[in-house]
């Protein structure tokens, strides 16, 4: 009786796990193989889209940039996101609570409005660090720059997730038994060693998920970038990240195939990154 | 109020970027090959005066999208008119997001409206695809007179079709900042050269000035300009073949000329419609503003402590014994095709726009720049003296450049890709202060190829 209710209670998940992911990605996946232009109509043409897709500089350029964006912002965000936690674990901090909200509020500002903010402070004009610098005679810093563009993006993107990986890394540190700690503190361990020896072992999952979604997240940068072309146009192109690229594709392009000729092959790179993370995480994983 | 172009709430450029939705052109195209219903040719039958009585008695709903602030009141007297037809009025967004629900919906096959506020750049987009009725066998062809010539050339297709009706207009001129003129005792230029010479001169003189932004995300702006200049960059003929020639003799005057003023550092490229843009015109960084008629308006309303400061003049010349201008921005109402009471929905575009009140009341409630020849010549609204503009009559000097606007400027049918590829390409440029010239070549070549990838044959420039 038991194993034919069981369909049952999975089956609100996966007919929506269906409708709202199965079916988009198969008719994106569809939509890939057909061409279809403003004269001459729609046509089937097989791969062709993904051969153009493979070979397109923009397409390249946009996955390697945010690559490599990818490798500088998210160690760093995940080392202040420790670094945070481990404070606050520690039990030493006064105001930890106030310290606690205050790292996780800018997660609740919504993207949109954080570019729109971040925009303003970095203005090159008005902007008030301009304001500032020109204050004291110092060369005004040009945030939105080609040069600094990406620092400034990862600064946005850094003061809006540290928090939320700060959580998650502090709720893990809460469920490691107390006992362990009181052992170390019988053998004499102090609080770096018990950091290093206790919690930072216990974190290895948490971190790991941290970075999963971090991985994610930065393949699919878009709502920074696309708020910050506003200020900045001759700096980020539509092609900027390849998610912004897929978008331009599909709205200012209008074409529709070739966009989800992209989406699915950024898909498969975020598929890839994902896993070669967690290959390599455990393959670290001590025996 | 409807300056309703590109450029206002805080996307402009997005606003430019229109639109989804290809994926039922399929369809939509092959209905353009073939079928000899209304859509493209201009020799439909008329409709007689019986059928359009009839129709015009028969209760009916029409759904009208429009962005255009309290229309209720103009639709209002047409209801009055024909008390049989409601009109449902839903603002489905400004701009792109206007455009882009339209075309999903068109796509869906379900949904689209009756009509649609459609502003001038963007016809060729939607006949492209065959999505606008044919407004001629309704009546429209004979209010071509009452219409200012360029805005009935941007509405009607090569066959005789009339594919919306104009509703308001954006001739452009030069907005500036007489206390700065004074004070730097600068003439107001006539030509293009007296306005290159004051740039560099007010910039030497308070480098904290600039004669004026050329926004470097503005493609509309630099359409205008090219349109005023003489420069035809878009020509499409027959169905499928169209020619490129953004980087024309014309064109590369303008680029050079923009560019080098750009490069010298005596023009910023500021972004539009940005908050340090806004800032800008507050703290008296910019001198003049080349803009549109509808302009004026926007301006008093979000730069109201240089009240009294600004006057308007037409744009600097090329030819100053051939005075010319370009348009940027301005509406029209379309029909769409796949209405179920074209009639009503035709009948109603020409009234909304056309009817002596109706459109008079665009123009007191909405502050739009008519398109209508008798409202431009009507002293109630030429008579107009702003304390913006320090009394100074502005709807005059902009009735008056409307007269100069050519009538020859076309839009291509991907207009959307035009305007990106422009900024990444002509407005880098500027922004960056070289190689604009340069940068023409590459704006030729992108949409080139993006027009022959679409399928269409594309003759060299």
């Amino acid at each position: 009786m038991a194993s034919r209710s069981g369909p049952w209670f999975v089956a609100p998940f996966l007919i929506l796990f269906v409708l709202l992911f199965l079916a988009p990605l198969g008719y994106a996946g569809y939509l890939s193989l057909f061409q279809q232009r403003l004269i001459g109509g729609t046509v089937f043409v097989g791969l062709d889209n993904y051969v153009t897709a493979l070979k397109d500089p923009l397409l390249l350029h946009g996955v390697g940039r945010v690559a490599l964006f990818f490798v500088i912002q998210v160690p760093l965000m995940l080392l202040l996101a420790l670094l945070f936690a481990l404070a606050l674990d520690s039990g030493l901090l006064r105001l930890a609570r106030v310290i606690r909200l205050g790292i996780f509020v800018p997660y609740a500002v919504p993207s949109v409005v954080a570019a729109l903010m971040w925009g303003y402070l970095y203005g090159p004009d008005f902007g008030p660090f301009v304001q500032l610098t020109r204050q004291l005679d110092l060369p005004a810093p040009r945030f939105l720059s080609e040069g600094w563009m990406p620092v400034s993006l990862a600064n946005i993107v850094t003061w809006e997730f540290v928090g939320y990986n700060m959580i998650i890394l502090y709720a893990a540190l809460r469920t490691v038994p107390q006992d362990l700690y009181e052992a170390a503190a019988m053998d004499g361990a102090g609080a770096w060693r018990v950091a290093y020896s206790i919690k930072l072992p216990a974190l290895r999952p948490a971190l790991l998920l941290t970075l999963l979604f971090s991985v994610i997240g930065s393949f699919q940068l878009f709502n920074e970038p696309s708020l910050l072309m506003k200020i900045a146009p001759d700096v980020i192109s539509s092609s900027y990240t390849a998610n912004l690229y897929a978008y331009s594709l599909a709205f200012t392009g209008q074409q529709v195939n070739y966009a989800a000729t992209v989406s699915f092959l950024l898909g498969l790179v975020i598929v890839i990154a994902s896993y070669a993370v967690l290959l390599t995480a455990n393959r670290r994983r001590p025996a | 109020m409807p300056r309703s172009f590109f450029p206002p709430s805080s996307l402009s450029r997005r606003r430019f970027l229109a639109a989804t939705g290809a994926v039922s052109l399929g369809a939509a195209l092959a209905a353009c090959g073939g079928d000899g219903e209304a859509g493209s040719s201009g020799s439909a039958e008329p409709v007689s005066q019986a059928d359009i009585d009839k129709a015009m008695k028969t209760p009916t709903e029409l759904t009208f999208w429009t962005w255009v602030p309290n229309i209720q009141q103009e639709v209002a007297l047409f209801e009055k008119k024909y008390p049989a037809i409601k009109v449902k009025v839903v603002n489905a967004g400004q701009g792109v997001a206007h455009y882009t629900k339209l075309r999903t919906a068109l796509k869906a096959g379900t949904g689209a409206p009756d009509l649609a506020q459609i502003e001038y750049q963007a016809i060729p987009t939607f006949t492209i695809t065959n999505n606008l009725l044919n407004l001629s066998p309704y009546g429209a062809s004979a209010l071509k007179d009452r219409f200012v010539d360029w805005t009935w050339g941007q509405v009607s297709g090569p066959g005789g079709e009339v594919w919306a009706i104009p509703q308001d207009t954006g001739p452009m001129g030069m907005l500036y900042r007489k206390d700065i003129f004074d004070r730097h005792g600068i003439q107001v230029p006539k030509t293009w050269d007296e306005f290159a010479a004051a740039a560099r001169g007010l910039h030497k003189a308070d480098p904290g000035v600039y004669l004026t932004n050329l926004a470097a995300n503005e493609p509309a702006a630099w359409h205008g300009l090219m349109w005023q200049a003489g420069a035809e960059p878009y020509a499409v003929s027959g169905k499928s073949s169209l020619s490129i020639s953004v980087d024309d003799a014309v064109s590369k005057k303008l680029a050079r000329y923009w560019g080098g003023l750009a490069k010298e550092g005596v023009i910023s490229t500021d972004p539009d419609f940005t908050d340090a843009w806004y800032a800008g015109f507050n703290k008296g960084r910019y001198a003049t503003w080349l803009t549109a008629a509808w302009g004026p308006g926007f301006l008093s309303g979000s730069a109201k402590p240089t009240a009294g400061k600004w006057r308007a003049a037409p744009l600097p010349q090329w030819d100053a014994s051939k005075p010319a201008s370009g348009n940027w921005g301005g509406s029209t109402t379309a029909a769409i095709r796949s209405t179920k009471n074209p009639i009503a929905a035709a009948r109603f575009a020409q009234f909304l726009n056309s009817d002596p009140a109706s459109a008079r009341m665009f123009v007191t409630k909405q502050f739009s720049f008519p398109a209508t020849k008798a409202l431009l010549t009507d002293s109630a609204f030429t008579d107009d003296a702003p304390v913006f503009y320090g009394g100074q009559k502005v709807n005059q000097v902009f009735a008056d450049i409307s007269d100069t606007v050519s009538t020859s400027f076309q839009w291509p049918p991907f207009l959307d890709q035009a305007a990106t590829d422009w900024t990444e390409t002509v407005g880098k440029s500027l922004a960056g202060g070289s190689g604009t010239v340069d940068a023409l070549g590459a704006w030729q070549s992108r949409l080139t190829a993006y027009a022959e990838n679409q399928g269409f044959t594309v003759k060299g420039a």
